[in-house]
């Protein structure tokens, strides 16, 4: 909302506040402020000027050089190239030095050799257009003789104040609860309030034509909806279609809106004045004289004022004749009934509609207008009449028509006052303040609410305002709420702490920062295309995502079902952004849909690791066995998986805890996958199941006494297939019921030729202990033989000769 | 024989202080069984009952002072040796230590933490919900019905016409009320979605911080005192808070509450573009509508609630001019916080 400051001081005085602490204490008081600006600052020592002699310039065709009285003692001279100039012409004369709209600076110079002290100005040098200044002409001096209000120009006087073009507007952005703050009055009303000053609202004057005719001769009117609770009407006669004078066209200018002609704007004048919206029909084209607010019929067509054509939908509210849609209620009129330049007589609407309903039609007919924004917001029935009211004293003033005497208004339920008892002591105990009773009463009396006998009337545009919070509101914004003391909350001890979950997320992360791997942060959804660049096969449960059914691009349409595909992204990114090495982690969201669409998707989160450069799979690995080592993840068991299709068949692997929980997955990625993201390096990710390794974590640790006797190693490598996996070795070195057995420790894989083609020699070092005595050299053999039988059965494998 | 003590006790120290002479060889060539000094230690014998003392005072004084003269020139020698060898152990120490991997949080993670740490210590738990959430947790049980204008501040994505992603994290105050009976103390940290196209300053997803307050008595002058501690605690001791009256359909009253730029102190900056203040979070007394939605009596209980955006945060704190890094994880860029 645009405010004039011109026009708010025809209801409350407080032009002695500078622009800045106006708009400070009312963003303070509530009505936020989101700047302002000062019109006609642009414009600087631009005067009226007569031109008293023009004569022909010796060196040109189309120069021609003016002699300006601007007042003073000497005529100035100036050269224009403009043709519609005359002797005796009042105009625009931008005196050097001048400054115009644009930051354009007006010096003295030549022009073919003739002196020029200036420039005389068209509209659009001044900054305006037809709209604003009807008489003028587009491409040509503004020639200010035309003006109804030339008369009062005197010369040499600021153009600015001649074309009224100086006015503070303050851009306020107004919440939706205070649709009464759209007006000029509304504001007013919160201007007295803030700065203490008296607030002046006349109520409209109508002498009305008093001629015997009535406004029931013309129009009769009937409310078919609920969706309508008020329908006021009057009549307008003998209308001259004209321009508005030039102090309503620059109002409106200020506040935004482009004057069009008297009837429209005084329409639109009173929407800002009031912030009531109102409409005009052309009498003439309402069928049978009946309006009928009704709601539309399915497929019913209309064309709104703007010449589009739409379909409307039944329950969409609609005024109409006998025979059809004549406005869209609250959001546009039509084109069938608009004012024309031949427009006789006038019926103007007054009414109230129902807020999501205006809602609910402009959004699906995609027409926000000035009127739905108002409407939907819920406005103020009662002030359906003044403002009918006010629009014909401004036809009166504005001298556009004859009002016929009457009023139709149809108003089925009047609204209540509605009542709130104002308990100071609760109002304080909730504010925690300690504002006077007679304080309260005071502040809420400003804001024109009515208070008697402890009772709050609410006025009735305040709808927002229900119970004793709200009143609490009003007192205290206007009270300020840097004046509320700042106090400490006394209440019931509360114990506050992570949960496990989250101080298992915590740990996570930090393990993971301290091996060496950035956090990264990526979005939630992605793209379905995502799945094929990771090799899902179709019909794979993880393409079945929860789908946005409003997404801004296909790129963000679906929730992940995987976190990888996000971190093959980001490495990717990293990769072309020429990072040559990146180990990164994220703990993810993943969304997985019920099958039940109309019940949540579950949202368990995973672990995704990713990383390239100087790593291999082994990296991975480490990184994956540091983290559960620090997360009390301990006997799980790694197995290979040779056949998920994002991972190298060869180089992937599984983690399973108790048997057959698996909680995730690892390895390289597969080279098509590689080639989906254009990767030129070999790339490993992860994928852990967060949820399963919470589930399955040891929390507390435990201890266990130190051991007091030495423990011996004993060394030991193997010849054996490749094939063979050394987790099985391990495995079986475990099994081979050795008491002593403390640790087995993969510590070399050999290949090359001594050991023979797809062979491998591998080595273990075992740690052997009793907690109670010193194991001697005999104890010590005796268990590395019963290893080496339990291997040699099982897996047929022996010394390395 | 005294004459010979003095001239064995000159040469002797005079050999020691020579350089061309180890110690060890002068201890031999004087102390030794063979040595000088013990040469004419064994002619002792031959002297005079009245001489032996005297002689034997003084060729033990001798002895002492070399042996004295000897210990002290060992023990010069080996820090002599011990010198020369520190040197020739000199390294450079300006060249690089071996790189040991370190990782860092993502900022927005970081700046959570530190928010999330303020408010356990304020006796707060952390409450978690859905993402993909009813509309009725996020709109209806907030105050806002459909069709409310309200929405329109909102751009909100759906995924059937009551469900969709949450816009807010809001709705976890909802959901927490619902649940429990006062006192409630929570904070509710998590992605919000919004359908804003990405740019600079905006961005489809992001991160909100929720906070709520629920018992008998509290009043507005505590939430002001728990944003306050909240500030000095996050920005720093001097910071100040500023309350705006707004509005919200969840809260009322409703403030959106600014804190005074932790650049430059309220003088006015780049960051806080002129004003001394920095807009962080929206606030207010939770609606009597809500409560009582969630079966918490508002004439019994009353509380508050607040909110504030970590990306926001998070940019005003390390100074980030473009939303779009926090999302774009380059290393370089995560490697800075």
């Amino acid at each position: 909302m645009n405010l004039s400051r011109k026009w708010l001081t025809d209801y409350v005085d407080v032009t002695e506040v500078n622009n800045k602490d106006y708009c400070d204490r009312m963003t303070d008081t509530g009505s936020k402020v989101e700047g302002f600006e000062v019109l006609g600052s642009d414009i600087e020592n631009v005067v009226v000027g007569k031109i008293t002699k023009i004569s022909k310039h010796e060196n040109s065709d189309h120069l021609q050089i003016c002699m300006l009285d601007v007042g003073e003692e000497n005529d100035i001279q100036i050269v224009t190239g403009a043709q519609n100039v005359f002797e005796g012409a009042v105009v625009p004369v931008a005196k050097a030095p001048a400054k115009l709209p644009g930051d354009i600076v007006i010096k003295a110079g030549k022009l073919r050799g003739v002196e020029s002290n200036g420039m005389l100005c068209s509209i659009a040098e001044l900054g305006l257009t037809t709209h604003d200044m009807p008489t003028a002409v587009e491409d040509g001096i503004f020639i200010l003789n035309e003006l109804d209000e030339a008369v009062n120009f005197t010369l040499g006087m600021d153009i600015k104040e001649a074309l009224m073009l100086s006015d503070d507007v303050v851009e306020f952005e107004i919440t939706p609860n205070r649709p009464d703050c759209l007006s000029v009055i509304g504001l007013a009303r919160e201007s007295a309030a803030s700065f203490e000053k008296e607030l002046t609202i006349p109520t409209p004057q109508v002498k009305g034509a008093n001629d015997g005719d009535k406004v029931e001769n013309y129009v009769k009117v009937d409310i078919e909806s609920t969706l309508c609770k008020r329908y006021a009407a009057r009549v307008v006669k003998n209308v001259k279609i004209e321009p508005s004078p030039m102090w309503l066209r620059m109002r409106l200018r200020a506040s935004g809106v482009r004057p069009i002609n008297n009837i429209v704007d005084i329409t639109n004048y009173v929407m800002l004045e009031y912030g009531q919206p109102m409409h005009a029909f052309d009498y003439k084209c309402l069928d049978g004289s009946h309006i009928i607010v009704r709601e539309a019929n399915e497929n019913e067509t209309f064309k709104s004022l703007d010449d589009i054509d739409h379909t409307l939908k039944s329950g969409m509210l609609v005024i109409s004749d006998e025979k059809k849609a004549v406005a869209l209620a609250g959001v546009m009129g039509g084109a069938n009934s608009e004012i024309t330049d031949d427009t006789k007589t006038v019926v103007f609407e007054s009414a109230n509609f129902d807020g999501p309903s205006v809602r609910v039609t402009s959004r699906a007919l995609g027409m926000r207008t000035e009127s739905s924004a108002r409407f939907e917001k819920g406005i103020d029935e009662e002030t359906v009449i003044p403002a009918i009211e006010r629009a014909c004293e401004l036809v009166e003033l504005l001298g556009a028509g004859d009002v016929v005497d009457g009023m139709i208004d149809v108003y089925p339920n009047p609204k209540k006052v509605r009542e709130i008892p104002l308990n100071a002591e609760r109002i304080n105990a909730f504010l925690g303040t300690n504002i006077a009773k007679e304080e309260m009463v005071r502040i809420l009396t400003s804001l024109t609410f009515k208070v008697e006998n402890d009772t709050v009337y609410v006025p009735s545009y305040r709808d927002d305002v229900e119970g004793m919070q709200d009143v609490a509101e009003e007192i205290a914004r206007i009270y300020g709420y840097n004046e509320i003391e700042t106090t400490n909350v006394v209440a019931s001890l509360t114990q506050g702490e992570r949960t496990p979950r989250q101080a298992y997320d915590v740990k996570v992360k930090d393990t993971l920062c301290a091996m060496g791997l950035y956090e990264i942060n990526t979005f939630s959804f992605i793209s379905p295309k995502y799945y094929d660049k990771i090799n899902l096969p179709e019909g794979d449960t993880r393409r079945n995502s929860v789908v946005i059914s409003n997404p801004l691009g296909e790129d963000t349409s679906v929730m992940r079902t995987t976190s990888i595909p996000s971190m093959l992204e980001v490495l990717n990114k990293n990769s072309n952004l020429k990072n040559e090495e990146a180990m990164l982690y994220e703990v993810a969201t993943i969304y997985l849909p019920n099958e039940d669409k109309t019940k949540l998707p579950s949202e368990p989160k995973e672990i995704s690791i990713g990383m390239y450069g100087s790593v291999d799979f082994y990296d991975l690995k480490g990184v994956i066995e540091g983290l559960f080592t620090a997360c009390g993840i301990n006997d799980y068991e790694v197995k290979a998986k040779t056949d998920d299709p994002t991972f190298h068949p060869g180089r992937c692997a599984e983690i399973y805890v108790n048997g057959d929980t698996c909680l995730g997955i690892f390895g390289e990625i597969h080279p098509l996958v590689a080639g989906n993201y254009s990767f030129n390096k070999r790339v490993y990710v992860a994928r852990l199941d967060f949820e399963a390794m919470f589930d399955c974590h040891t929390a507390e640790a435990k201890y266990k006494p130190l051991p007091k006797f030495p423990a011996l190693t004993r060394d030991f490598s193997f010849v054996c297939d490749e094939a063979l996996e050394v987790g099985t070795i391990e495995k079986t070195i475990k099994k081979s019921g050795v008491k002593l057995l403390e640790s087995v420790k993969l510590f070399d894989i050999y290949r090359g030729a001594q050991v023979g083609e797809n062979k491998k020699s591998v080595s273990f070092s075992v740690s052997l202990r009793a907690s109670d005595r010193t194991l001697n050299d005999e104890e010590a053999d005796s268990a590395v033989k019963k290893i080496l039988k339990t291997l040699e059965k099982e897996l047929g494998i022996t010394l390395r000769a | 024989m005294k004459e010979k003590l003095n001239q064995i006790r000159q040469e002797a120290l005079k050999l020691l202080e020579s350089e061309n002479v180890s110690v060890e060889e002068v201890r031999i060539k004087y102390l030794g069984k063979k040595g000088e000094l013990t040469g004419v230690l064994r002619m002792m014998g031959q002297l005079s009952p009245e001489e032996r003392p005297v002689m034997g005072q003084l060729a033990n004084e001798v002895r002492a002072e070399i042996e004295g003269k000897i210990a002290e020139m060992a023990e010069a020698n080996k820090a002599k040796e011990l010198e020369k060898s520190l040197v020739s152990e000199k390294i450079d120490v300006t060249a690089y230590g071996k790189e040991q991997k370190i990782g860092k949080l993502h900022p927005l993670t970081q700046v959570q933490r530190k928010m999330e740490d303020i408010f356990i210590g304020m006796g707060f738990s952390i409450a978690e919900g859905p993402e993909v959430e009813y509309d009725y947790y996020n709109f209806k049980a907030l105050n806002i019905p459909e069709n409310h204008p309200a929405r329109d501040t909102q751009d909100t994505f759906y995924i059937t016409d009551n469900i969709l992603l949450r816009s807010q994290t809001s709705p976890v105050q909802a959901r927490v009320m619902e649940k429990t009976q006062p006192p409630i103390r929570i904070i509710s940290p998590g992605r919000v979605y919004r359908s804003d196209e990405v740019d600079g300053s905006h961005s489809p997803l992001f991160h909100q911080l929720e906070g709520l307050v629920v018992d008998k008595g509290i009043t507005m002058g505590n939430l002001r005192g728990m944003l306050e501690t909240f500030a000095k605690t996050m920005f720093g001791e001097k910071t100040k808070i500023r309350f705006r009256p707004h509005h919200f359909p969840f809260t009322e009253p409703s403030a959106e509450v600014d804190v005074s730029c932790f650049v430059c102190g309220g003088k006015g900056c780049r960051l806080c573009k002129g004003e001394g203040w920095i807009e962080i979070l929206g606030a207010g007394m939770v609606h009597p509508n809500v409560l009582r939605t969630c079966g918490i009596d508002p004439e019994v209980y009353s509380g508050f609630a607040f909110g504030m955006g970590i990306e926001r945060i998070t940019m005003c704190q390390y100074g980030i001019d473009d939303m779009r890094l926090l999302y774009e994880n380059n290393i370089k860029f995560l490697k800075q916080f």
